[in-house]
């Protein structure tokens, strides 16, 4: 679904990503992992044309993304920081954001799955941090979407909303959709995970499932066996 | 692009500062209109005003708006929708806003004291023409500027200057080199120096069209000796477009390759 091919990018004179491959495949849940400041974002926002790299080519479907945007029709995201025009409300929100993407939505439901009845004519700028990732998440789920990019979606979000978004996402896998998931929440990774790519120094260190990954670091979870990466590359270093 | 124009046109029309724009001019239209009811008279008064304000109402409204769209644009971005609308779609909401508030306000105590039948009508329409002109230039200045400055409070201040000196400063160091070179022939070199000020440019149209020599400056009665009246300001006007598309065409080349 997705091609990269020899990703650079710098900003200034910082080396964020250093050049390497990555494909996506179809109906699967890739899982980006690493470090704070390793570039999980970079990439995704490379990926949505909202970065430009360095050097490099992006594929979507077959096409380059450079100097396109209607592949973005087929890409939903919900960005880590999620900014909104503050003096909105949450409904006029969604309504802009269906007039701008002329296609209709489907928000009842997503509204109500993670209880946002009462908030629609709030104000955003007013809202919590949870409430608002969960506007975020209505605004990335409301349109159907062949591929979506979450950078974060759990954070900030009450044990509820977690299952709701865990379940929306394994409803929506079963369906054939792809998904390409930044998060530091290991449970998460493990529940819905089919594969995993980490992420460190501007290469992927690792792709491979996560099982995989247990076996090459001989550990029996996810955090220890990152802490033991960092730690190896951390002697390495000194 | 036409949807963004359209929110970024409403947002900005509907806040309480279009409306005290709106009403600065109106006021203002309506006293010169009663103390002289005179329509030249009117309108050079008028114009002393309007080339300050309007420059600076377009930037400081292009770099605001620009800073405060932030997240409007960071969402925008991940949508279906090519870049380049983006920036346009919010410059000329922005400008058109803006724009409309001086023509309403300009134009209606005029309408209003049934002066539209005159002759000399045509000199507040050239009037509203380079008001016009200079809203849409400050603005995209300024939106410029601020697209290239992510420090706001530098990209505020470095617009500001660019409005001083295009509004005071560049008169000021234009005539201490006429002065210094009185003895040279430089009314080419004086021509050359009024094509690069937008504020200038709009002076000397407005200069032609009410033809009051007194008032027409040294640069003005250059323009009106070399190339005579309606060519003069043909000339201005033809300069006053590519001062409004080069600071578009500096929005889209910078907005194509900067990451968010
Ligand atoms: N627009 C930008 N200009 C300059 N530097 C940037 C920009 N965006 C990101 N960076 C830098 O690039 C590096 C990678 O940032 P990125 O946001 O991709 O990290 P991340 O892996 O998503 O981290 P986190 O886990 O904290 O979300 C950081 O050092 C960051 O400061
Ligand atoms: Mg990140």
């Amino acid at each position: 679904m997705i091609e990269i091919k020899g990703i650079e990018k710098k900003f200034g004179s910082l080396e964020v990503l250093k050049g390497f491959d990555l494909s996506l495949s179809r109906g699967k849940i890739t899982a980006v992992l690493g470090p704070n400041g390793s570039g999980k974002t970079t990439l995704i926002k490379s990926i949505l044309g909202l970065v430009v790299p360095t050097v490099g080519e992006i594929r979507f479907q077959g096409q380059t993304i450079f100097n396109d945007w209607k592949y973005r029709k087929e890409v939903g995201y919900l960005p880590q920081i999620a900014r909104f025009p503050e003096n909105l409300k949450v409904k006029e929100l969604f309504k802009l954001i269906e007039d701008i993407r002329e296609a209709q939505g489907n928000p009842e439901g997503l509204i109500h799955s993670f209880g946002l009845e009462d908030f629609l004519n709030k104000k955003l700028r007013f809202l919590s941090g949870g409430t608002r990732q969960k506007v975020n998440l209505v605004l990335t789920f409301m349109f159907d979407c062949p591929l979506y990019i979450l950078d974060e979606p759990t954070s900030g979000l009450d044990p509820i909303a977690l299952i709701r978004l865990k379940d929306l996402i394994k409803e929506k896998k079963n369906k054939g959709i792809t998904f390409l998931v930044t998060t530091h929440i290991m449970s998460l990774v493990e529940e819905i995970s089919d594969e995993l790519i980490f992420l460190l120094e501007g290469q992927v260190y690792f792709k491979g499932t996560y099982v995989e990954m247990l076996n090459a670091e001989k550990e029996e979870n996810l955090e220890r066996a990152i802490a033991n990466i960092l730690e190896k590359e951390h002697a390495k270093d000194s | 692009m036409l949807k963004i124009l359209k929110y970024s046109f409403f947002d900005l029309i509907r806040s309480r500062w279009s409306i005290i724009y709106f009403f600065f001019y109106f006021v203002t239209g309506m006293v010169l209109l009663y103390l002289s009811n005179d329509v030249s008279k009117a309108v050079a008064s008028l114009m002393n005003v309007t080339f300050i304000l309007t420059p600076l109402i377009g930037t400081i409204f292009g770099v605001m708006n620009f800073y405060n769209s932030r997240e409007f644009i960071e969402l925008l971005l991940a949508q279906p929708v090519p870049r380049k609308n983006i920036f346009l779609g919010m410059f000329l909401g922005i400008s058109t806003s803006l724009s409309l508030s001086l023509f309403l306000g300009m134009g209606l105590p005029f309408l209003i004291f049934g002066t539209f039948g005159s002759d000399q009508i045509m000199s507040l329409v050239f009037l509203l023409i380079s008001g016009i002109f200079l809203t849409f230039i400050f603005t995209a200045l300024a939106f410029y500027i601020a697209l290239v400055n992510e420090n706001r409070l530098k990209g505020f201040g470095l617009a500001i200057l660019i409005w001083l000196f295009m509004a005071f400063i560049y008169d000021g160091v234009f005539l201490l080199l006429l002065i210094f070179l009185q003895e040279y022939p430089i009314e080419k070199f004086a021509i050359a120096m009024s094509l690069f000020n937008p504020v200038d440019l709009s002076r000397i149209l407005i200069m032609l069209k009410l033809d009051i020599s007194a008032l027409m400056g040294y640069t003005g009665a250059v323009f009106n000796k070399f190339f005579g009246n309606n060519s003069g300001m043909l000339i201005s006007i033809a300069a006053l477009i590519i001062w409004s598309a080069v600071p578009v065409f500096l929005i889209l080349k910078k907005s194509a390759k900067k990451d968010f």
